[in-house]
């Protein structure tokens, strides 16, 4: 009977060490730093880049529509404003259309249909923006300047929204734009609240004798309705950083009208367009002030968003990218 | 065909509570004599794609009683319930055959809407599932809500009384407008309860109702079922066979989807016919 | 015992019963256009790149480098070879990251730390790339002096970065915890566990999570305009500009020459098709993923 003599046997046996163990796991904790680190960083970075124009201009900027590169004055509510439009546009197309779809996937759809619906929705989230710029270029915006915003004038232009000449380039067209590169998202993180609505509450209004679409109203769509709302300030997110498809559509003019067809500028917009133009110091602080707003007003949608998401009425899903 | 739309007085003649003229009822149904047929089902058959639930189900169960359903897991006992009502038409998949019929008409008949057959079939639920964005007040007047009742008479008047027969209205009378949810277990359920009622149906189907509630709140739900069977006929599911013993007045019991055995309550229990249900209630199995 | 009215009593609908049950089918039908509504987009957009772009694609297209306008015959040589080269940099340096980071949140993290991390990651990835644009521009642009390749992809790397980092905790999360334990109780190392057992068992799903994020930047042009900046000849030095797909299909698709139009449509239908068929070949892996 042969035994292992004992001091291989304590080898074989001895503990793994310490440092490979330690230094993998710090290894792995600051990679996982490299997040917080990078906001951070984008937020110093910015802030620091404004520093001139911040200097200059003071809090008027916000509020101040003079954007005057000789004279070297600036104002970015023009953008403001044009950010806004964009996206409430936007999100007035894409809720209600993303919400249907959504509805109808969890809801209405028979099983065999879903999978091919929710495919195609996804390869639409995959599609590039300069592409849907491209598209909007040369077949949206010819068919928007002669058949859309022609009905639209002709039939609602006693509202000053739909006055004014039609170019093809528009705050509207940049709007249309953006909606259908933010239905995707809307769709299937609405999917997915609906989707965690318990069955449950389906039957007790079954049982009541509701019929199909009383069922949605009280027992999913009540439900879920926090969750639907943070998948649209979600989507609102995604709107105000849209930057190729919007600055190939909007016209790029810095100018703040109440019609929807007039041409605009969105902060996003403006920076990609004239960054690699700006001539002087302050212009380019200019434009980093522009971006540290846009910057702040999308953090600050996205954490409601997410934290609209994160605390639903009966739970809800983790991870909602 | 002509519609009736007189008022009509209510199928018993016990009905303690009036029906007011705005709502809209059903057509008169002759007066019943206490021991009359609510459902009488023939050759009932359902199944679940391939796999057969039921097997040619025969009863009849008795209107103004208390029917309890018993038999172990997956004898099919909330099967049968839920075809009661047509829920299972919620499933895909699902088909049936043979005869149900309510008072003579046949709830599967094509001209007839499932929506329909749910208004007059209430239902509650084993976990108790008001809705939570709604107030108590909201919920229990769902269904009228529904059903377009809109005169504000009537409808504190039947929340009033459907809380009250839920013995729920002290406990609650003071905070209507809470949250549905905000109640306790046992309270959620009767809100269930008061809210299937307040319909005013035929039938009350309740499938394991206090299963998830504790002794007290069950000895409250009991209690509940013996004073609603005097207007409701109730069928109830249950796997406690005590609770069978103290709130039925006819128990069926189910096994592997056929039905074995259906008497007199005290029958089953004290001197069944077939030894598997002798077997069931004596505890042997299940 | 029957009724004894003309109409079955449950038949007897209350008023308003067929408004509700039409309502409840006009529902439907709403939600059903909606759907197409959603749907429609893609196809019409595939539509227009096919017809506008085939034509175009042609062996010329893939070797030549761009002609000045009115020399008919230019190409994206150089546009899919810089393409490929920035995200050769960014998977440098978003894979390694991510993937560790991935590690982290799934086997090391403690759940407070871990949800906050989590929750910045997902702000992380709602920052609009082109901010990401004018960081990298701040920090490897004007010291440097030059845009360069290596501006661009550190650009698209740190995008990839929280998104790589998401699917593999997704996909760590996801082998059972029983492999773990049985290592464990082997006595075997805690890093070797992760590494060689855990990592490995989640290596499709974490590779598919890094093609997935290499799709998402290969489409991004905004963190390129003031890094990469474009170039329309081959990049010799990595620390000078580089063309990419996308910011040529910019460049081509704002001017006002019908050629370069044309080469846009092209570049597009190229770009697009290699991002949807990735996305589609990773759907289908997807599909058969299972754990024994």
């Amino acid at each position: 009977m042969s035994t292992v003599p004992p001091a291989l046997a304590a080898a074989q046996f001895a503990p793994p060490r310490r440092w490979p163990d330690i230094s993998f796991r710090w290894l792995a904790f600051l990679a996982a730093c490299t997040i917080v680190a990078l906001i951070v960083l984008v937020g110093w970075e910015l802030y620091h880049g404004a520093q001139l124009a911040v200097k200059k201009f003071g809090f008027s900027f916000l509020g101040s529509s003079i954007w005057d590169p000789v004279a070297d004055k600036y104002g970015a509510w023009p953008f403001i404003y044009g950010t806004l439009m964009t996206s409430l546009i936007a999100l007035l197309l894409a809720v209600p259309l993303g919400v249907g779809t959504a509805l109808f996937l969890t809801e209405v759809a028979p099983l065999r249909l879903r999978q091919p619906v929710i495919m195609i929705v996804e390869m639409l989230a995959a599609v590039p923006s300069v592409i849907f710029g491209l598209w909007g270029i040369f077949v949206l915006i010819p068919w928007l300047r002669d058949n859309l915003f022609v009905w639209l004038k002709h039939g609602l232009g006693f509202l000053p929204l739909f006055q004014g000449p039609i170019y093809g380039v528009s705050v509207l067209a940049a709007g249309i734009i953006v909606a259908i590169m933010i239905l995707p998202i809307i769709t299937s993180v609405s999917r997915e609240i609906l989707r965690s609505v318990p069955n449950l509450q389906r039957e007790a209004a079954y049982a009541l004798g509701a019929t199909h679409w009383e069922v949605i109203r009280i027992a999913v769509l009540s439900y879920a309705r926090r969750g639907v709302f943070g998948a649209a300030v979600l989507g609102l997110g995604r709107a105000l950083g849209e930057t190729m498809a919007v600055t190939m559509v909007i016209g790029n003019r810095p100018e703040v009208s109440s019609s929807l067809f007039a041409p605009g500028y969105t902060l996003a917009s403006v920076i990609a367009n004239e960054f690699t133009e700006a001539t002087t110091d302050v212009y380019l602080a200019a434009l980093f002030e522009l971006g540290l707003v846009l910057l702040a007003v999308t953090i600050l949608v996205n954490v409601i968003a997410q934290l609209m998401l994160r605390t639903l009425a009966g739970g809800g899903t983790g991870k909602v990218n | 065909m002509q519609v009736m739309t007189e008022p009509s007085a209510p199928p018993s003649p016990n009905q303690p509570y009036t029906v007011n003229v705005a709502m809209p009822a059903a057509p008169a149904l002759p007066p019943q004599a206490a021991a009359e047929v609510a459902f009488d089902i023939k050759n009932f058959s359902l199944w679940y794609s391939a796999h057969q639930a039921l097997h040619d189900i025969t009863i009849q169960i008795p209107s103004k009683r208390v029917t309890a359903i018993i038999g172990p897991s997956g004898c099919g006992k909330s099967t049968f319930l839920r075809a009661l009502n047509r829920m299972h038409e919620l499933s895909p998949g699902v088909r049936i055959a043979g005869d149900l019929r309510l008072y003579g008409e046949d709830l599967y008949s094509p001209q007839i809407d499932a929506t329909l057959v749910r208004r007059r079939v209430g239902m509650v639920f084993q976990k108790s599932n008001p809705f939570p964005t709604m107030t108590i007040a909201e919920n229990v007047l769902c269904g009228l809500r529904l059903n377009g009742v809109r005169d504000k008479q009537l409808l504190r008047e039947r929340l009033e009384q459907s809380l009250r027969m839920s013995a729920l209205w002290d406990e609650v009378k003071d905070h209507l407008y809470r949250p549905g949810t905000s109640l306790s277990g046992g309270q959620q359920q009767r809100l269930c309860i008061a809210r299937a009622i307040a319909v005013r149906p035929e039938v009350l189907l309740l499938d394991e109702p206090c299963s998830a509630l504790d002794p007290i709140a069950t000895a409250k739900v009991e209690e509940l079922i013996h004073e609603l069977k005097r207007d409701y006929t109730i069928v109830i599911v249950t796997h406690n066979m005590q609770q069978a013993a103290r709130v039925s007045d006819r128990t069926a019991f189910f096994y592997m989807g056929k039905l074995i055995e259906y008497a007199e309550t005290r029958t089953i229990f004290m001197n069944p016919a077939n030894p598997q249900t002798e077997a069931y209630v004596s505890g042997r199995f299940g | 015992m029957s009724a004894t009215t003309t109409v079955p009593w449950l038949q007897a609908a209350p008023p308003g019963h067929a408004w509700r049950m039409f309502k409840s089918r006009a529902m439907g039908g709403i939600m059903l256009a909606s759907s197409i509504a959603v749907m429609a987009p893609l196809f019409l957009v595939l539509y227009f790149l096919i017809h506008e772009g085939a034509s175009s694609i042609d062996w010329h297209f893939f070797t030549r480098l761009p002609r000045p306008p009115g020399e008919a015959g230019g190409g994206m040589a150089n546009a899919i070879v810089g393409s490929l080269e920035l995200l050769g940099m960014a998977a440098v340096l978003g894979v390694p990251v991510g993937v560790f980071g991935g590690i982290y949140l799934a086997e090391y993290g403690r759940d407070r730390t871990n949800s906050w991390i989590r929750f910045a990651a997902d702000v992380l990835n709602g920052i609009p790339s082109i901010v990401w644009g004018m960081v990298v521009y701040l920090l490897l642009v004007v010291p440097f002096k030059t845009f360069s390749a290596y501006a661009g992809g550190v650009a698209l790397g740190i995008m990839m970065i929280p998104l790589v980092m998401r699917t593999t905790e997704e996909m760590l999360l996801l082998v059972p915890q029983g492999y773990r334990e049985a290592a464990l109780a082997l006595g075997i190392a805690r890093w070797k566990i992760v590494m060689v057992i855990v990592v490995r068992a989640a290596m499709k799903g974490i590779i598919t999570g890094i093609l997935v994020a290499l799709a998402r930047v290969a489409g991004e042009t905004a963190p390129l305009l003031f890094t990469a900046l474009g170039n329309s000849f081959w990049n010799r030095n990595l620390a000078e500009p580089i063309s990419a797909v996308p910011l040529q299909i910019f460049a081509y698709a704002i001017s006002p020459y019908d050629d370069w139009h044309r080469q846009a449509w092209a570049g597009a239908l190229v770009l697009l098709s290699m991002i949807l068929t990735l996305n589609i070949f990773v759907r289908i892996i997807s599909r058969d993923r299972k754990f024994t």
